[in-house]
């Protein structure tokens, strides 16, 4: 008999109900943690495993000496070296090709590299919208590298005491 | 040796980790472990180069010993007990090991060597984590070694391998080790570079990254390419090779070993003429001539025009009037093909021996031209006489067995046209004209034969007329009747003479009487394999003889036919007479050409041109001088739309309505050939033939010259590293002092060379030893091209 009566005043008063409002009255006033994406981003870690880049020294030259240890390594077998004497007698790539669609982001190439020329930086958000585009050439990676240089060396030196 | 070693007292047994082993008695250490699978890290040793012990890496723990000692250097005595993995030992290699890399660069990621280096390697199980050595590392300066061969010399250990090498078995001491300790560094005497035939070997044997291929250099690393099994395709040894191949090309060649042909080492024209196969004038396309035009067409048009090509001339002229000539270097396989397309036909000329001068015996000679003494026998001669050819240039592998042999104190004699730079002390080198070289070799027969009247052929005593060689053929015979183990080697100059018949046959005498082998080397890859596949006018298949014998390679060119059919070669360079050959190919109505690279003659005169696959591209046999078969795959897909020549015959067979041409694997080939010739029987026996005729001695100059060490098939011809090697670059004509002097000719000097209608400007070489009378022209050449007969009448004068 009490039970019937605890049930009709439940929901007679929508107790439920305001039980639920009152969750929703607290995290009304609650700091928010939804970000208005792309206006807003959320934060990065400096070990960010992104799109590739290979990068310069600071005086210009590429860091890239051809060793093809980043090729070896891959293990989803992304990237493509062709490598010959450079007119100085040096050891340079000739070509150098990832594919996007076989990379799995491992970041093994990024820590097999001996110069730390190939790297993937922050950049998630990016597109293809022929055949084709899904592989970047070297001369797309240096642009990469070269446009970001600052954050990827401001992040490699935040990551450095941890290598 | 091996029976030494069967006999127990001559062996001692010694104690290493642990477990008792038998050894050689006088035997080092290291070759008893190495025998019973003990690793003993190295550097400086290697089993065929003399003892060093200066890299100290195999330092072992011997018990009784107050210090360490090096198992390279140790001979093993009886109970003797070693360890080789106790601390002491581990101690003493680690210790080493930080020694050797204190100045060694540690930049592997740039090294060509990273990834198959020794140092490498062992610094992985020796080294230490992290180098002590805070101090500056020494630098030095990087040789020039010419064009095969890349140096860093910085990363040299001073292991000594590449100048024990080039002294021991190169014969050309051309490094040495300047200074000591840390001033140490391995350089060329006088900056001469490195020019032995076989130089590319310190290669394989640097440990770590201070010689490396300047062809390969940071092309590939070791563990992306491919390794696939091939063999020699430029002498008749078939050394045996291993490709490296990546990505469909071929990106280097090594050494595959075999100790009964070429041990662990191979020429350089074998190591570096891959280089070819991606010169600028690869044929890439299937070609056809349309009014004087050339249009590239598709397989199906190429194929039906040379069809239509042979057919029409079989029909209209007759199957006589159609010839095949084929290269000594193409496979069995290929050469099975021709023979029976060109015998469908109904025509009977096919030849492969191209740069043959006398076929008149060639009813009468074995079943293939035969080296009657197995290689691995070279090396255990007392007497050799070599007799036409320089095998240096020729044979480079059996140079070396021959070098071998004088180390033992053989001696051996040359005779041939043109004194050569021999890499050893030989017993003596007779310059003779080829003229009298039949005089000079039947006057030895005759001081042989001495008092027996009956063995006495017909006609022998009178090709000798009055020999000129004076006292040499007396010494000759003498040399070969003493010795205990003597042997003929027959080079391709006997093969390219024009009275070869009459020298072969002579030698048999010779060699029967002084109980000496013989051994006919030939040249290109598989002359014995052209023999056995019936690609000669006068056998079929397997070796059995032809009723009526069609034209040989020379008569195919002298008496010109209506279509011919090529196969792999260049006429006008690789012909014997290249004058005929351009002549003849030009004047016929049709011409089918197979072929790897875009001659610039074949432009002129052939009307289909279909690309065929080189060396590594396709798969087949070829048969060794030793009648050795050997078969390798291809390894490479063909550039462009070329394809295995296997494949091409196959369909103009079948388009020819050919019976039988339903090949799906190049082995069906191969066992069907295999079957038809049966266990190969190497036999060198002729019988003795009385000469057609005696004796000519012709007026005015004689050229002479086999093909150039890099010149004989189109592929070293095209292999750019090669071809800027001294070896490569000798002058194209070479003549005694004295000519030189008649004709007013400087050395380096140009003269106009004329044999025949036809005339070249050749750049003049003098040297002492060039017999009188005697214009050294080696065949393959630039300025050799077309010009007549290796060996005919020329004039010489300067331009």
């Amino acid at each position: 008999m009490s039970s019937a009566v605890n049930e009709f005043i439940r929901s007679f008063f929508l107790v439920e109900l305001l039980k639920g409002l009152r969750l929703t009255g607290r995290n009304l006033f609650k700091r928010k943690v939804t970000i208005q994406y792309p206006e807003e981003k959320a934060p990065q870690s400096p070990r960010f495993r992104g799109l590739h880049a290979l990068r310069r020294y600071p005086n210009g030259e590429e860091r890239c000496i051809a060793c093809k240890l980043c090729e070896a390594v891959c293990p989803a077998l992304a990237i493509t070296i062709e490598s010959e004497p450079r007119e100085d007698g040096q050891r340079r790539t000739t070509r150098y090709d990832i594919d996007l669609f076989k990379c799995i982001y491992c970041g093994f190439c990024e820590e097999s590299c001996p110069v730390d020329s190939i790297v993937e930086t922050r950049i998630h958000e990016y597109h293809m919208e022929a055949r084709g585009e899904n592989i970047i050439t070297k001369q797309a990676l240096l642009a990469i590298g070269d446009k970001y240089e600052q954050q990827l060396a401001r992040d490699r030196a935040m990551d450095a005491p941890y290598r | 040796m091996n029976a030494k070693v069967d006999n127990a007292t001559d062996t001692v047994t010694i104690e290493v980790d642990g477990v008792e082993i038998q050894a050689r008695k006088g035997a080092m250490l290291i070759e008893a472990t190495d025998n019973a699978d003990i690793h003993v890290p190295r550097f400086c040793y290697h089993r065929k180069l003399s003892i060093a012990a200066n890299c100290r890496m195999c330092l072992v723990d011997v018990e009784k010993a107050p210090k360490p000692l090096p198992a390279c250097a140790t001979p093993v005595a009886d109970g003797m007990k070693v360890r080789t993995r106790s601390e002491r030992a581990l101690k003493a290699q680690k210790g080493v090991m930080e020694f050797l890399l204190i100045n060694h660069p540690l930049d592997c990621p740039i090294c060509d060597q990273g990834g198959e280096c020794e140092l490498q390697d062992l610094a992985m199980g020796y080294g230490r984590g992290v180098s002590r050595f805070s101090e500056r590392k020494r630098v030095v300066r990087d040789e020039n070694l010419g064009p095969l061969i890349a140096t860093e010399m910085t990363r040299c250990i001073h292991c000594t391998r590449c100048v024990r090498f080039l002294d021991e078995v190169a014969g050309q001491p051309e490094l040495g080790g300047m200074g000591r300790g840390e001033h140490m560094t391995i350089s060329t005497y006088v900056e001469r570079g490195v020019s032995s035939e076989m130089s590319g070997n310190i290669i394989d044997l640097c440990p770590v990254g201070a010689l490396t291929s300047k062809p390969f250099r940071f092309s590939a690393r070791a563990w992306e390419m491919l390794s696939h099994p091939a063999v020699s395709p430029h002498d008749c040894t078939g050394s045996n090779l291993q490709i490296h191949h990546l990505n469909g090309r071929v990106k280097r060649v090594v050494p595959r070993e075999q100790e009964e042909i070429n041990e662990c080492w191979i020429a350089d024209r074998d190591r570096f003429s891959y280089q070819g196969l991606y010169s600028g004038d690869r044929l890439t396309a299937p070609m056809v001539k349309r009014d004087g035009e050339w249009h590239e067409v598709d397989w199906e048009t190429a194929l039906g025009e040379a069809a239509e090509c042979l057919r029409n001339t079989v029909r209209e002229h007759g199957p006589d009037a159609l010839g095949a000539l084929i290269s000594p270097s193409a496979t069995v396989e290929e050469m099975y093909l021709l023979g029976r397309l060109v015998r469908g036909l109904g025509s009977r000329n096919i030849d492969a021996r191209i740069r043959t001068g006398d076929f008149s015996d060639q009813i009468a000679r074995p079943p293939f031209p035969a080296s009657g003494l197995p290689l691995a026998d070279i090396d255990r001669l007392d007497t050799v006489l070599v007799f036409g050819g320089n095998p240096r240039n020729d044979h480079p592998i059996i140079n070396h067995r021959l070098r071998k042999a004088t180390l033992n104190g053989a001696r051996i004699h040359f005779v041939d046209p043109c004194s050569h730079d021999i890499n050893y002390p030989v017993a003596g080198q007779y310059p003779t004209h080829p003229d009298d070289m039949v005089a000079l070799l039947a006057a030895v027969a005759e001081s042989l034969l001495e008092g027996d009247d009956a063995g006495f052929p017909d006609g022998l005593r009178e090709l000798i007329g009055e020999t000129p060689a004076g006292g040499l053929a007396g010494k000759l015979a003498a040399a070969l009747a003493e010795s205990d183990n003597p042997a003929i080697l027959l080079g391709p100059m006997v093969e390219a003479h024009p009275r070869g018949a009459v020298l072969r046959s002579i030698a048999q005498i010779i060699a029967r009487k002084a109980r000496a082998r013989v051994a006919i080397l030939t040249d290109g890859a598989n002359t014995a394999g052209a023999w056995l596949a019936g690609a000669v006018p006068h056998r079929e298949a397997g070796g059995g003889a032809v009723d009526r014998p069609g034209l040989d390679a020379r008569a195919m060119m002298e008496q010109p036919l209506r279509a011919y059919l090529l196969h792999a070669l260049e006429p006008e360079q690789d012909c014997w007479d290249a004058a005929a050959a351009r002549a003849a190919l030009e004047q016929a109505d049709s011409v089918v050409v197979m072929t790897t690279f875009l001659g610039e003659g074949m432009q002129r005169y052939a009307d289909v041109l279909l690309p065929v696959g080189g060396f590594g591209e396709t798969s087949g046999s070829f048969v060794s001088v030793e009648g050795r078969w050997q078969s390798f795959p291809g390894v490479a897909p063909p550039q462009g739309q070329g394809r295995p020549a296997w494949k091409v015959l196959r369909v103009l067979g079948n388009l020819l309505e050919v019976d039988g041409f339903d090949y799906h694997a190049s082995d069906e080939i191969t066992d069907e050939v295999r079957g038809l010739c049966g266990e190969l029987q190497v036999q060198t026996e002729q019988p003795w033939q009385v000469p057609e005729y005696l004796r000519t001695q012709g007026q005015g100059l004689v050229r002479a010259g086999t093909a150039g060490i890099y010149a004989g098939d189109p592929l070293v011809r095209r292999a750019e590293a090669l071809q800027a090697t001294p070896l490569a670059r000798e002058p194209d004509v070479i003549i005694g002092p004295g000519l030189a002097r008649e004709l007013e000719l400087q050395d380096g000097s140009v003269a106009e060379v004329r044999q025949g209608d036809v005339a070249a400007r050749a750049v003049v070489g003098i040297r002492e030893g060039v017999a009188e009378g005697v214009v050294w022209m080696p065949s393959g050449s630039a300025a050799a091209a077309g010009l007549g007969p290796l060996i005919g009448p020329v004039t010489l004068t300067r331009a």
